[in-house]
């Protein structure tokens, strides 16, 4: 739900920078401890619950470190030599689930992009009205929490009385096969990854394509007359003309999207509905069961998952940085 | 449109140019596209609704409807009167919900305005340095760190005797610190909109920098602490994984998300009863959404302005 400020942040609106900054009038260089005092609380509570336990991460993974450890007199848990990361790496299930991930993070990825970038260029070209309207209807999509809109999801690909279950069986055979309606969706990869791909696009498509109609809607009119001029098409002016005037906007949403989709859980936790179908997992869902599933927990080798997936979002993470800064917001 | 057609040879060849009955297609075309995201994006929710209101006989029935014969509020009031869960009613889970997410808004709207107006306002040293660290650590998934920071409340516990795991302190905790990097960064964009010569101004007239603070700043901020306060509500009103992990078997103390995802898992049968407490935990989101889109929008071209 990080989007709705997102949508903000990724809305190419020219923020002031902060005013005063650097007036060379003053000159006054010695430190005022006003500032660190007001940011003293707030980053208190950061460093305590988000920044520390990053580094704790890393610690655990390094340790034979399991629920054990926290009984009263337990022995401190003992350094292992990267077992856990020798272990993983020679894990089949594990290169299976990473790649799984990957692959899933991509499609999702891939169709949200695509089909928000549409649905923003439909937007644009529909009379105001209806273009209202159909924003309306995708900010309720944007906005089910995701545990309602897994939920709803699950209900609508049940087996025997699912909505796409009945409508699936009763188009004719030569369309679609028959035998849809106790089809189960959640017990293979392949249908319970779609369909989980189908909850998340439905749920990120409406903030891309609301961002690429604001941005749209600030590209001057004129590059577009010009290009028809030179005889460009729809597809040529979007290619050299929308996209070079969005591509920063373009690349925050995608970096955006890609953080987002990568760590995705409750969906899959609705979805899958159990830990016991180890070919369903991502690594979020991997590490949550080494670490409060698996009997007996083991927080090490949960700790050492999360580590590849923060070093795989820390890669996006660094790209965004770059986006950030060269937009001169870290200033 | 008329444009297009006539100076785009490329463009569409199969279309008749020129004729008025291609630039009709072409838009009858185009309102279809859009009223088929429409659908694609209001149908899952009007499921929801649809079922939540059918009775349970209309569920089970092998002959599925898209929309239902009678409506009922049986649903409802299974979920609201019922105990979703022995010895637990819906208005404890929401009442629980409420002081988890009032709480967490109420204390990241204080930690974050006071550090908006230091990032806005003074140039320190640590200032870009804080700021990269907000947008890092805005990214880290609470899922890597759910370990950790479950380790860390548990032995917080053990040794001080104040319980943090199974009540709703934990997750408060977690849930004003996961906000307080977008808030902050949120905020900042409107401290910095108010201009400085007005709470110069105000100085010169006599004002201390409290009363700055309240007459002058606050008014000028305020929209912009409703939008990162409602920000802040939606996401921890959501969240799932932390409630689920730190909150364990304390049924008690469950956020209704937790509910919900425990009744399903139990009664995973009871459709109408599940997609009934599913709307009632999308509404206030839904309220507070189509609210603060508005609101942000103008609160930030506002700024632009004024800047």
């Amino acid at each position: 739900m990080a989007q709705t400020a997102e949508a903000v942040r990724a809305e190419p609106s020219p923020q002031p920078p902060p005013a005063g900054r650097g007036s060379p009038g003053r000159k006054r260089r010695r430190i005022v401890p006003a500032p660190y005092l007001l940011i003293a609380p707030a980053l208190a509570i950061l460093i305590a619950v988000l920044v520390w336990p990053v580094v704790q991460m890393v610690w655990n993974s390094l340790h034979d470190y399991t629920i054990r450890n926290l009984l009263p007199n337990a022995p401190a848990p003992e350094w292992n030599d990267f077992a856990h990361y020798r272990r993983l790496l020679s894990d089949r299930e594990f290169w299976t689930i990473l790649r799984n991930t990957v692959a899933v993070c991509v499609l999702m990825v891939g169709i949200t992009m695509v089909l928000g970038t549409l649905v923003g260029i439909l937007l644009h070209k529909l009379p105001r009205w209806f273009s209202v309207t159909v924003s309306v209807g995708m900010m309720l999509a944007w906005a089910t929490p995701a545990i309602s809109a897994s939920l709803v999801f699950r209900w609508l690909f049940l087996p025997e009385r699912g909505l796409v279950n009945v409508a699936l069986d009763r188009m004719p055979d030569w369309l679609v096969g028959g035998g849809w309606l106790n089809y189960n969706w959640f017990l293979e990869p392949l249908p319970l990854f779609s369909v989980l791909i189908a909850v998340i696009v439905w749920q990120s498509f409406p903030f891309i394509a609301v961002s690429v109609l604001a941005g749209l809607k600030s590209i001057p009119h004129e590059l577009y007359e010009a290009a028809r001029v030179d005889g460009a098409g729809g597809w040529r002016s979007f290619w050299n003309v929308t996209f070079p005037m969005l591509r920063p906007l373009f690349a925050l949403l995608l970096v955006l999207q890609i953080i987002w989709d990568l760590r995705v859980f409750t969906q899959l936790y609705i979805l899958a509905n159990s830990f016991q179908n180890k070919s369903v997992y991502l690594l979020s869902y991997y590490i949550y069961q080494q670490g409060f599933s698996a009997s007996p927990a083991n927080y090490g080798m949960g700790s050492a998952i999360a580590v590849v997936m923060t070093v795989m979002i820390l890669a996006v993470t660094a790209y965004y940085l770059r986006i950030m800064i060269r937009q001169g917001e870290t200033r | 449109m008329t444009a297009t057609t006539g100076a785009a040879p490329h463009a569409a060849p199969r279309r008749r140019r020129r004729a008025p009955a291609g630039v009709l297609l072409r838009r009858a075309g185009l309102y279809a596209c859009g009223a088929a995201v429409f659908l694609f994006a209001v149908f899952p929710v009007y499921w929801m609704v649809a079922t939540a209101f059918k009775p349970v006989g209309e569920i089970f029935s092998k002959d599925t409807r898209l929309f239902p014969g009678t409506l009922t509020l049986e649903h409802f009031d299974r979920v609201i009167n019922g105990e979703l869960i022995p010895g637990v009613n819906f208005w404890e889970f929401l009442v629980n919900s409420l002081l988890v997410t009032l709480g967490s808004v109420a204390a990241g709207a204080v930690l974050s305005l006071l550090a908006a107006v230091a990032v806005a306002r003074f140039r320190f040293r640590m200032r870009s340095a804080f700021i990269i660290l907000l947008m890092v650590i805005q990214m880290v998934p609470a899922e890597a760190l759910i370990i950790s920071i479950f380790i860390n409340f548990r032995r917080f516990q053990d040794a001080t005797g104040l319980q943090m795991l199974g009540n709703l302190s934990g997750i408060l905790i977690v849930y004003t610190a996961v906000a307080l990097p977008i808030t902050i960064m949120m905020l900042r964009g409107f401290v910095a909109a108010v201009p400085r010569e007005l709470e110069e101004a105000a100085a010169i007239d006599g004002a201390g920098p409290w009363t700055v603070f309240w007459r002058i700043l606050m008014p000028l901020v305020a929209p912009g602490l409703v939008a990162a306060s409602i920000f802040a509500f939606i996401t921890a009103w959501n969240e799932f994984i932390v409630a689920l992990t730190f909150l364990g078997r304390s049924t008690e103390e469950y956020t209704l998300p937790l509910s919900l995802s425990y009744y399903f898992g139990r009664f995973g049968t009871e459709w109408g009863a599940i997609m009934a407490a599913s709307t009632l935990l999308t509404l206030p989101v839904m309220a507070f959404f189509l609210f603060v889109q508005r609101r942000m929008v103008t609160g930030l071209t506002m700024g632009a302005v004024k800047g």
